[in-house]
């Protein structure tokens, strides 16, 4: 079924990208996801692909260059980084609002400043508001899987989102490891064509595409998107049973990896998780019970869902790489307490952040992380500290 | 038999060490390992210090993070021992490859104690007897095969041949000395320094893979 | 879904919007009378005007209709009297009265 292969993480985007082959790419580089739009112009050069590549002058251009390409009806994909994510800010909510279904390919790096090119969610988790669809990968095999499913969740008509892939800066992105990938015409079918109900080039269809919304318009305009992010949750769901007919790798809202009778778990986002398994499996040899709860997709949230995985534990470090300067904790953090609450459950929660600006996350880390979580589990949080650094220097 | 070995690669920036690095892992692949290889980045600039991992295994890798405790440290500029701390975490039961033309009486001292092996090659002289310019990670590569055994000395020529004549498509010369270079850096290492159990490890013997 | 224009208003649900507000016909401003917002009203004494047509582009609602090279009278369903065409007459042709 699979071809086996060895690739970085954005060898194997990019390998997905010239399978999928969109009409339209326009793109500019940024580390570290500058390979991206450099592998597809090798891909168009070679004469491997047929997308329209379009060279920007800036990430802002790029989005905006998306929006019309995808409003015109034409299947269009970017990729960046930080600050280009930054950059686009404005078009991010336009291309959402819009309901266009891009898709964007995201290699994680930190937002300056201190100027940095490592790894870090700061980038993805500030547009976490932008009505964008977010999923994460552990590695180059999801990073791969999740852009071929990418197009089939956001066209679905109804969702008709634009959908960000997230991959880890440099340690999944410029990390070469082994990889399964599918066949051109597996990939060819199990994406499809896209054929947009409506579109600008439509000739026997004129339309207008983003127009002023006065206030007795724009909240219900909104709803209906918020109303488009909930359906995500269900396509997202049916894809990947589609997927796993064609691939043999299944994939959810999460990966629950020994979990089922785990007392202490730690929940992350991306690469960690990889690292945390091996620290999970060396304390069941120790008799403990750990466990790991993988967060793949972030948005929509599927907060009763993780909530529900993590029913029997009796504490929990919820893991963010990136700050929120909330003062207490990140991103998943809060938003995973607030489901743990409304799911009454339990567990004592630490908040905890880590890998900031590429600091390096070791299992010994993650053995750290436990060793406080069974120390909690026994006798409460002691010190009433919930919101910690690990990997710090203090 | 370990089912998983770590290497870690100290380099300057332009001398290819994280390309020996995506190379050794290419190779493990071709034979049916499960590999991870990656550069670590700082400031990518000519000449700064650069560190590179490999892990090659029998199973699956999951872990993402750095090596830092490496079965094999390989020193492709001998001037970085001076400057970073080549053989911190290093496995007694590894070893410790340095490029140099420099003697044990020089070397060792810079150590800070490694009491595993250390082997020397003088990857200057075999590139420029084979190749003519000095691109050092080609016979680095090699001659960490040598003394780590994690490849078959034949699987590993088998595989960078097939490697190498497939790079060098249109340029037969270039291939012709980048194969001198291997076989000769393969000849080239010196062992320097045994294991402070007083184990005499022959080269050969040394498989860890 | 609404998909025409006439169904999209102040009273519609959210359910029943086009995705992003997108509207799928042309020229739905034809539609909009905004001619119900004028408090002045431009008048054209047709035995000054030389038709120059010289109003015709300064009109910023396209409210000054022509045919066969020949200025015809106001779209009243549009003109929001701003007076711009009367400033703009070189001939005084065009005055604006108080009211509709």
């Amino acid at each position: 079924m699979g071809i086996k292969q060895r690739m970085s993480g954005n060898e194997a985007v990019a390998y997905a990208m010239k399978q999928i082959n969109p009409d339209v790419m326009p793109a500019f580089p940024i580390t570290p996801s500058t390979e991206l739009p450099q592998f597809v112009s090798s891909y168009i050069a070679n004469g491997e692909m047929d997308t329209e590549f379009i060279p920007v002058e800036s990430e802002h251009s790029a989005m905006s260059a998306a929006i019309g390409a995808e409003a015109a009806g034409a299947r269009t994909m970017t990729a960046t980084s930080s600050a280009g994510l930054a950059l686009m800010w404005e078009m991010l909510y336009v291309a959402a609002s819009n309901r266009l279904p891009i898709a964007l390919a995201l290699v994680n790096r930190a937002l300056s400043g201190p100027l940095n090119i490592n790894c870090e969610h700061s980038d993805s988790m500030g547009a976490r508001d932008s009505g964008w669809i977010q999923i994460y990968a552990e590695d180059n095999q999801e990073a791969y899987d999740n852009f071929i499913q990418a197009y089939r969740i956001a066209e679905h008509k109804d969702v008709m989102l634009p959908i960000m892939i997230c991959q880890d800066g440099f340690i999944i992105s410029h990390g070469v490891s082994n990889i399964e990938l599918l066949e051109d015409e597996a990939v060819k079918a199990f994406v499809g064509e896209y054929n947009p109900k409506h579109f600008l080039l439509n000739e026997n269809e004129p339309m207008a595409v983003g127009p002023y919304a006065v206030s007795c318009y724009g909240m219900e305009s909104k709803r209906a998107h918020a109303q488009a992010m909930i359906n995500a949750g269900r396509v997202i769901l049916d894809v990947a049973a589609e997927f796993e007919k064609i691939s043999g790798k299944k994939y959810g809202f999460f990966e629950a990896y020994r979990l089922e009778d785990a007392e202490i778990a730690i929940v992350a986002i991306g690469s960690a998780c990889g690292t945390t398994k091996d620290a999970v499996d060396l304390l069941r040899a120790e008799g403990k019970k750990a466990g790991l709860l993988k967060v793949r997709v972030f948005r929509p949230f599927p907060g009763k869902e993780l909530a529900g995985a993590l029913r029997n534990c009796r504490a929990v470090a919820i893991l963010d790489r990136c700050e929120s300067f909330s003062a207490n904790g990140g991103p998943l953090a809060a938003e995973l307490s607030a489901a743990l609450y409304q799911a009454k459950g339990q567990a004592e929660v630490l908040k905890i952040v880590y890998g900031l600006n590429g600091r390096d996350y070791t299992v010994e880390d993650a053995r750290q992380v436990f060793a406080d979580l069974e120390e909690i589990a026994a006798n409460g949080n002691r010190d009433g500290q919930e919101y910690r650094y690990i990997g710090l220097r203090e | 038999m370990k089912h998983l070995t770590e290497i870690r690669w100290h380099g300057r920036g332009g001398q290819g060490a994280k390309t020996a690095a995506l190379l050794l892992a290419d190779i493990a692949f071709g034979i049916g390992k499960y590999v991870q290889g990656f550069p670590e980045y700082g400031p990518e600039r000519m000449g700064a210090p650069v560190t590179a991992y490999d892990r090659i295994s029998d199973s699956a890798i999951r872990v993402h993070s750095n090596i830092y405790e490496p079965d094999f440290v390989v020193v492709v500029d001998d001037t970085l021992l001076h400057s970073v701390d080549v053989t911190a975490g290093l496995s007694p039961n590894g070893a410790l490859l340095i490029n140099t033309e420099k003697g044990k009486d020089e070397i060792l001292p810079l150590l800070k104690g490694y009491k595993g092996a250390v082997y020397t090659i003088n990857a200057r002289k075999v590139c420029m007897e084979t190749l003519g310019k000095y691109f050092p990670n080609m016979p680095m590569l090699s001659a960490l095969v040598r003394i780590s055994g994690i490849l078959e000395k034949d699987v590993f020529f088998r595989e960078m041949e097939a490697s190498l004549k497939h790079k060098f498509e249109k340029k037969p010369e270039v291939f012709a000395g980048n194969k001198k270079a291997l076989e000769a850096a393969f000849d080239a290492v010196e062992q320097i320094s045994f294991a402070a159990d007083g184990k005499r490890v022959e080269i050969a013997d040394r498989r860890v893979a | 879904m609404a998909l025409s224009a006439k169904e999209i208003h102040e009273t519609t649900r959210w359910q029943d919007l086009t995705e992003g507000l997108s509207i799928y016909e042309p020229a739905t401003s034809k539609g909009f009378l905004t001619g119900e917002w004028r408090t002045d009203t431009p008048v054209v004494e047709w035995e000054k005007c030389r038709q120059c047509l010289l109003c015709v582009p300064y009109c910023p609602d396209s409210s000054i209709p022509v045919r066969d090279g020949k200025r015809l009278d106001f779209d009243y369903d549009h003109c929001k009297g701003c007076g711009i065409c009367a400033a703009a007459c070189p001939f005084g042709a065009i005055s604006m009265k108080e009211g509709k």
